[in-house]
Order: structure tokens, then sequence, then C-alpha cells
């Protein structure tokens, strides 16, 4: 039983693995890129003309076998890092993702400082 | 200790508050003028008129190179022509046209009757070129130097502001 | 005329909460518990000439009175009537009204229920709940004036746009209102119990069915927007990351963490002050978003008119109501000294508070950043969803297992007696993970744990239904509906497809196990608009299931717009949705064809939530 369940997750994660090296998913790219013309859409939810054609590109550049990494790098050099929904991290992005972690671990020493210091001795 | 607190969370709050502030000044819809400096990967352009196709060293003698997208169907192009028919005068500057999503016969016509500004023609027939120049819209005006660096991008249609500025840059 | 009585109405309502806000101060001048009864009246006179203020701005777009600016702007005369009615509250100035009746009638309604409590409490709430009437009047009047009058008076209005002539964003508005402005009686009160020091476990009392209240109908609020979103903006997602709809979700965070919070300060008479910060937060991060929106200084997919001289007013408005309530805030603050174990349900809801604290600062920061990278280094960046799935997403897991064992707990001092159980729960859990995935398909393992604990969650809350005595019946129903709508939205997710591809009339296209057909394109006519209606036959070859889908392409007159019309057929095991957009000089079409399991399961949890709330309502209704 226990064998099983393990083989299974065993599989699963080389699975996972795979997955993710392998295809690019275009429609992700397609999320991850936000139309310039619509502002508030991405491209994969625009109708505009620009979101076809930029489509159009980003499926040439699969088809060029370039990484997800290298089409960004590729559109944020034309268009700036505002075309990317998920931001670079780099320097000036750096609070952005770190913060909400800061948030967590500190709300957790917190809490436990407050019981600690709260709670009645044995 | 708590005042340190409390005097941290005020000069955050009026912070956030300035922040705010300012920005209520600011435009907040995004366009791509400012994104300037970068160089211009090699490209390959299909010729308007024949089989020949432009690529970056066609362009090295030019001291400024304005690389213009137009295209028969959009108004706005009208509209800023005559700027470029005054800007194809200017010696120093070598205008490349291309023209985007457009029928051959009607982007003629066009330049037949408005008169043809272009040292180079060439044609985007699918408007993949437009993304590799980081265009987003139509009419849109790269100017270029001598080493393909992008120093001004005009969005929409050219003006007579844009002319002289561009006159500025050159000369 | 109309515009007249509405601009005299506006200044009687100001009257009024001067009125109000003199008898109170003189009220509290006199030692005995009896509030004057002069003040209930003028209370009532107050709800009412508010209430005919709104009605006559609602009249004004019955009649399309266009010599209103508003009415001009947002209204046609061959608008629906249900339309012209909804556009009364479909725009910014009529929204505004909407504001202050809530402001109103709960400031009113605060004042009349809590007879048990002191005098100078209620008094308090009265007086700061006016004041904010008053800064929201003088908005109104000075700002954004539904009854400003336009001269010459047009034929004719510029019309509602279209996408706004919906029966959801009819509905959405108000109740979101509620939600949102509702809490604003909390923050007065809140105020209140500083100034007068009324810190104790009635004061979680007087305020814990307004907290149930405005909790219930912002998850409804939220939902309806969602849902529109789903059917109308036609990209198949319900939930984008937007900053309007982050507007929403950051005071629906405070709220929850305040709800559960309540419980302590109820039971055990602690987490005074941070009850007190979390009711302040709900209403000022309500405004907060109500700046944002409004100021246009965040762009965004909603349309909503934007002006920066609105933005200056509700920003100094926002600025005066942070530092007052910090003001007191550090006025009145002392520590306190109580007992806390670390194994009690006290602890249970800090974790939970804690979360939200989580989840609230993220969906903040990331809705703010943007504009702080560009005022302080000119650096402009967008945050979306790519962003808040991967910083929010895994933290949901440890946050649903919280969620399934902390109600398991006793105040004070806990013993974990059913471990057991619990621990066969998870066994079970991941069982039906594993059964899941041999039935479909396998999934990233991010989306397994997510739903092994949404289904952890579901199975312990269920558990619960059969403990002898059944306590807190409302909890377990809405434990058990947010586990569900983590659970659905993780199968959703992993298993919708999408395709995206070009088709011309007549062509067909075989796509992984799909055929889609494109058989016709018919034009019709309707009141107000063109339709060019797509016949678009969809078959799945592995199930033998063919549909037939007619996507819409709308040409309204007025204003003369194009809007896309998703073909969505709904059952309760999955949605087909297909989208269907023309190409610029091209006789393609481009087409996006969406098959979402579940869908509608999705909704009916977040339904289920918010009945959730509403049950716990009637239940502390029928307690005090």
């Amino acid at each position: 039983m226990k064998l099983k369940l393990f083989s299974i997750i065993f599989f699963l994660s080389i699975n996972f693995c795979f997955a993710a090296n392998q295809i690019v998913d275009e429609n992700k790219i397609y999320k991850n890129l936000r139309c310039l013309v619509c502002q508030g859409q991405s491209v994969a939810d625009s109708n505009s003309d620009f979101a076809q054609t930029l489509k159009m590109v980003v499926k040439d550049l699969i088809g060029q076998e370039k990484t997800e990494e290298e089409i960004y790098h590729f559109l944020s050099e034309k268009y700036g890092d505002w075309i990317l929904y998920k931001p670079k991290f780099n320097l000036e992005n750096f609070f952005l993702w770190f913060f909400p972690y800061f948030v967590l671990i500190t709300g957790g020493f917190i809490i436990v400082f407050l019981i600690k210091k709260r709670s009645k001795k044995v | 200790m708590q005042n340190t607190i409390k005097f941290f969370i005020i000069l955050l709050l009026v912070f956030i508050l300035g922040v705010f502030f300012i920005s209520l000044n600011k435009s907040s819809n995004y366009d791509t003028k400012y994104l300037l400096g970068n160089k211009l990967t090699n490209f390959q352009l299909k010729s308007f008129y024949d089989n020949k196709v432009f690529i970056n060293n066609d362009f090295k003698e030019n001291n400024f190179t304005l690389i213009n997208f137009w295209a028969s169907w959009c108004a706005p192009c009208r509209v800023e022509h005559p700027v470029l028919i005054k800007l194809s005068k200017e010696k120093n500057l070598k205008i490349l046209g291309i023209n985007f999503k457009d029928k051959k016969a009607n982007a003629s016509k066009f330049l037949e009757t408005l008169g043809n500004p272009y040292d180079f023609l060439a044609k985007d027939e699918l408007g993949k070129q437009s993304i590799i120049f980081g265009i987003y819209g139509i009419p849109e005006s790269i100017l270029i130097n001598k080493d393909f660096t992008i120093i001004r991008k005009y969005i929409g249609p050219l003006n007579n502001k844009d002319f002289n500025e561009i006159k500025g840059i050159i000369n | 005329m109309l515009s007249n009585i509405g601009n005299l109405l506006l200044f009687l309502n100001i009257f009024f909460s001067c009125l109000i806000i003199n008898y109170s101060f003189n009220c509290l001048k006199i030692s005995d518990n009896i509030i004057f009864k002069k003040i209930f009246q003028i209370g009532l006179l107050q709800c009412t000439a508010i209430l005919i203020c709104f009605f006559t701005l609602v009249s004004a777009f019955l009649v399309s009175d266009f010599s209103l600016i508003t009415v001009y702007q947002n209204s046609h005369s061959l608008k629906p009537i249900f339309y012209k009615i909804s556009g009364t509250w479909g725009n910014h100035e009529g929204s505004l009204l909407l504001w202050v009746i809530i402001l109103t009638f709960f400031s009113f309604l605060f004042l009349i229920f809590n007879k048990k409590h002191p005098k100078d409490f209620r008094l308090y709430t009265l007086i700061i709940q006016n004041f904010l009437i008053l800064g929201f009047l003088f908005f109104i009047i000075f700002n954004s004036n539904p009854f400003s009058k336009i001269d010459p008076i047009p034929n004719e209005g510029l019309g509602l746009n279209p996408i706004l002539q919906d029966p959801a964003l009819a509905i959405h508005p108000p109740l979101l209102y509620v939600g949102f402005v509702g809490s604003s009686i909390y923050f007065s009160a809140a105020m209140a119990s500083l100034i007068t020091n009324y810190s104790n476990k009635f004061f979680a009392i007087s305020i814990k069915s307004w907290v149930l209240i405005s909790w219930a109908f912002q998850t409804l609020g939220i939902l309806i927007g969602s849902i529109w979103a789903y059917y109308e903006l036609g990209w198949g997602g319900f939930w984008f990351w937007d900053p309007v709809e982050n507007a929403s979700l950051l005071p629906w965070f405070a709220m929850t963490a305040l709800m559960h919070s309540l419980l302590v300060l109820e039971k055990r008479n602690l987490l005074y002050f941070w009850t007190i910060i979390l009711c302040l937060l709900t209403f000022i991060l309500s405004v907060t978003g109500t700046f944002l929106v409004r100021s246009g200084i965040l762009n965004s997919v909603h349309t909503f008119a934007n002006d920066p001289s609105r933005g200056i007013f509700i920003l100094i408005f926002l600025s005066l109501m942070i530092l007052t309530s910090i003001y007191f805030l550090f006025k009145k603050y002392k520590p306190i000294n109580a007992e806390i174990n670390s194994n009690s349900r006290e602890t249970f809801i800090l974790i939970n508070n804690w979360f939200m604290m989580f989840y609230l600062l993220t969906v903040l920061l990331g809705t703010l950043y943007p504009i702080f990278t560009d005022v302080l280094t000119n650096y402009k960046i967008s945050v979306g969803p790519p962003f808040y799935n991967a910083v929010i997403i895994p933290i949901v897991i440890i946050f649903l297992i919280f969620m399934a064992i902390g109600p398991q707990t006793k105040w004070i001092k806990n013993k974990f007696s059913n471990l057991k159980l619990s621990f066969f729960i998870l066994c079970g859990a991941i069982f039906l993970n594993f059964v899941i995935i041999n039935l479909f398909r396998s999934y990233s393992i991010i989306s397994n744990l997510v739903i092994i604990s949404s289904l952890f969650l579901i199975m312990s809350s269920f558990f619960d239904i059969f403990k002898k005595p059944l306590i807190n019946f409302p909890r377990i129903i809405s434990h058990i509906s947010f586990g569900f709508l983590i659970f659905f939205i993780g199968l959703n997710h992993n298993f919708s497809e999408e395709k995206d591809f070009n088709l011309k009339l007549g062509e067909t296209i075989q796509i992984d196990n799909y055929n889609f057909v494109f058989q016709d394109l018919e034009l019709f006519q309707q009141v107000n608009y063109k339709a060019v209606v797509g016949k678009i036959s969809v078959s799945d070859t592995k199930t033998k299931e063919k549909r037939m889908l007619n996507p819409e392409i709308r040409i309204y007159d007025n204003p003369q717009t194009l809007t896309y019309e998703a073909s969505i057929q709904t059952n309760f095991f999955r949605d087909y949705y297909l989208t269907m957009s023309n190409i610029d000089r091209s006789e393609y079409y481009n087409i996006k064809f969406q098959k979402k399991p579940l869908m509608i399961w999705i909704w009916i949890s977040v339904i289920m939530l918010s009945f959730g709330g509403l049950l716990s309502l009637f239940r502390n209704a029928k307690h005090n």
C-alpha cells in the first residue's frame, strides 16, 4: 500500500518536472502579456488587432524554440517591462516580491511572541 | 520604543498619501514614448516594390533614419503625410516607410495622390514586423541614428512640433 | 425643476446632519441616559430626505430630463426602462448618492437598534457617522453634483455604455455598497468606543450584526461582479486581479479578519485594540479603494469615467480620516496583559487574522506598487494575475489546514482529542485527490496540495455537523463553502481547456478532440443595437457531444460601441464558453473556445458562503 502510494507520488513529481520543461504553453504566455492598446486586458483576453498580431509573433518565437524567458525578454525590450503581468525580479521590484513573505514571517513571530509572553507559566 | 513606532507609522502614512497626491497629476495611460536608447536588433524587411530584402546594412550609411509605419486605410496617416514630405527634403535624414497590413494597389494610389516621401519603402503584410520594431498603433515613427540607437519615438501622427524637433536633432 | 428639488434636498440633508451633531453634543452634556427624542425625529427626517433626493434623480432618469448633465451623459430616451433606472447608480454622481443613503440609513438604524448600550457611545457613533455623511454631501455638492444643469438643454442623451446595460450590473453596486459603505458604521462605532472608553465585550456585541451584514453583502457583491465579468467581458475568467476588483477584495479581507477577532473580544474580552484597528481599517480601505478607482490613477479594464479633481477631494477626506483615527488610537492605546494559551481557540483566530493580513497586504502592495515605482523611479510595471497566483496560492494551502483545525479547538485551553479523526480525514483527502487524478489527468504539485487541503477542510467541517451538541451551524456552512470554493476553483483551473484560433465562414477545423464548424452568420436588428450572430457547432469526438454555440458581435447605436457577447452553455458538469471577434481587414474571425468544468459550482459555493454569514446574522439577532 505504502509502496504504491510512494510510486504514485514519485511518478507524479516526475511528470510535473518534465511537463514544466518540455512544452512552452502559448496560452500561459498570452496571459502574462498586457495588451498595450486596451491597457487593462491581457493579450489572451483582448480582441484588438495588436493582440492578434502579438499572438502570431509569439507563436513564431515558440516555433524558433525560444524559451518563455527569452520571449519575455524580447518583448520587454521592445515595449518596456509594463507589458509583463508578472514583474521581473530585479532591484526595483525587490520589495514587491519580498514584502509579502516578510509580512508572513513577521506575523508568525508576533503571534509566537505574544503567546509566549501571555501564556500562564506552568 | 513606542514613540518610535508611532513616529514611523505616521511617516509611512504621510509617505503613502504623498505618493497618491503626486500620482494624481500623472497620466496613468501607458505608452512607449520614453522607451529610448535601445538598439534595434537585426531585421529583414521585404521591399514594397519587388523581392528585394532590406537588412540593417542598407541603412548603415545614413546619419539618421526615420522609420515610419503607415497604411492607406489609416486616417491619421493622411494627416501626418505633409510633415513626412517636408522631412524628405532634409539631407541628413533618410525615411524608411513600412506599409502595414495594406493592399498594394491602395497603398500605391495613396502615394500617387499624396506624394512619396520615402527613400526606402518596405511592406509588412501580416503585421509581424511591427512587433519587432515595438510598434503598437498606426501611425508610429521611430528616429534612429547611425548605430541604430532609438533616439525618439512618435506615437500617433507627426505634427509640426515633431518636425521642428527632428530638424533640431539631425542638424 | 428636478434639479432644484434635488439641490434643495441635498442642502436640507446638510442641515439635518449639522442639527443632529449639534443636538447630540447638547445631549451629551446632560448626565442621564436618555437620548433626546428630537434626535430620533431628525434622523428619520434625514433618511426620508435623502431617499426622496435619490428618487428625484431616479425620476429624472425615468423621464429623461436632459437638463441634468448626469442624465445627459449616462442615459438615452430609447433605453429600456429597467436600464434607465439602474443607470441612476451606474455612474459616479448617482452612485455617490447611493453612498450617502447607506451612510444615513446605517447611522439611523444603528441608533435605534442599540438601545442597551450607553448613551455616550451611541451618540458619539452618531456624531462621527454624521461627519462622514457631511463629508460626502460636500463632495457631492461641490464636485460631483448629480443635479448640475446643462445649458442649452440637449435633445438627446449620450447613452449608457452598453456593457453596463446588464441585470447583474444593475444590482452589483447596491450590494457592494451595503458591504463596504456599511463598514462605515463600525468605523464610527470604533471611534466612539475609543473616545468613550467603551472597550469591553459589549462593544463587540453592538457591532457584530453590522459586520455580518456588510460581510455577507460584500461577498455577494463581489460574486455578482465576477459573474458579470465572466459572461460580459469575454475573458472566460472570473477574477482578473484588476485594481477595481482588488479594491473590493481588500475590505473583504479586513471584514473577514474582523468577524473572527470579534468572537475573541465577545467571548474572552481580548484583542480589543486589534479589533478596533480592524474596524477602522475596513472603512479606510473602502475609501482608499474608492479613491483608486474614481481618481483614475490606476488604469483598469472596468470603465469608470475619471477626473483628478475628484481624486483630490477623496484624498483629503481619506487623509483626514486616517489621521483622526490614528490620533485617537495612539492617544488611547495601552497595552493589556491578558492570558492567551498557545493551544486555544484564541490562538487559531489570531492565526486566521495573521493570514488575512498577509492576503490583504499582498493584494494592497500589488495594487499600489506600480504607482510607487512610477512616482519614485519613473519605472512603469504591471502587476497582474501571475504575481498574485505565485505569491498567494501556496499560502492558501497552509491557511486551509489551519481553517480546518481551528474550529475544533476550545476557548482558553484546548486539548486535541480527535487527532486520530483528523489524520483519517487527511488520508481520505489525499486518497480522493488521487482518485481525481486517476479519473481525469494529473496536475502540478501545488494544485495537488491545494485540492488535498480544501478536501481536508470540507470533510473536517462536515464531521462537525454530527457533533453533539450542534454548535455554530452557520460557521460550518461558511467554512464548508469556502473549502468547496477553493476546491472547485482548483479543479476548474486544472481541467479547463482553451482553444484560440481563426476561422472563416464555412470552414471546419479540428483541434485535438474538438471539431468546430463555422456554419452561418446572421444579422439581426434589435431595439438599440445590431447583432451579428455566428453559428458555430462544436463536437467533442471523445464524448460524441455536439453543441451549437451562438456568439454575437453587437453594434450599439447610442453610444456607438462594439461589444462581443460570449455564448455560454452551462450545466452542472461544465460550461462551454465561446467568443467570436472580427479581425480588421480580413474575412477571418478570431474564435476563443473554452471548456470550463464545474464552473457553476464556484458561484454556488460563494452564495453558500454568504448565506452562512446571513444565517449567523439571524442567530445573532435572536440571541440579543
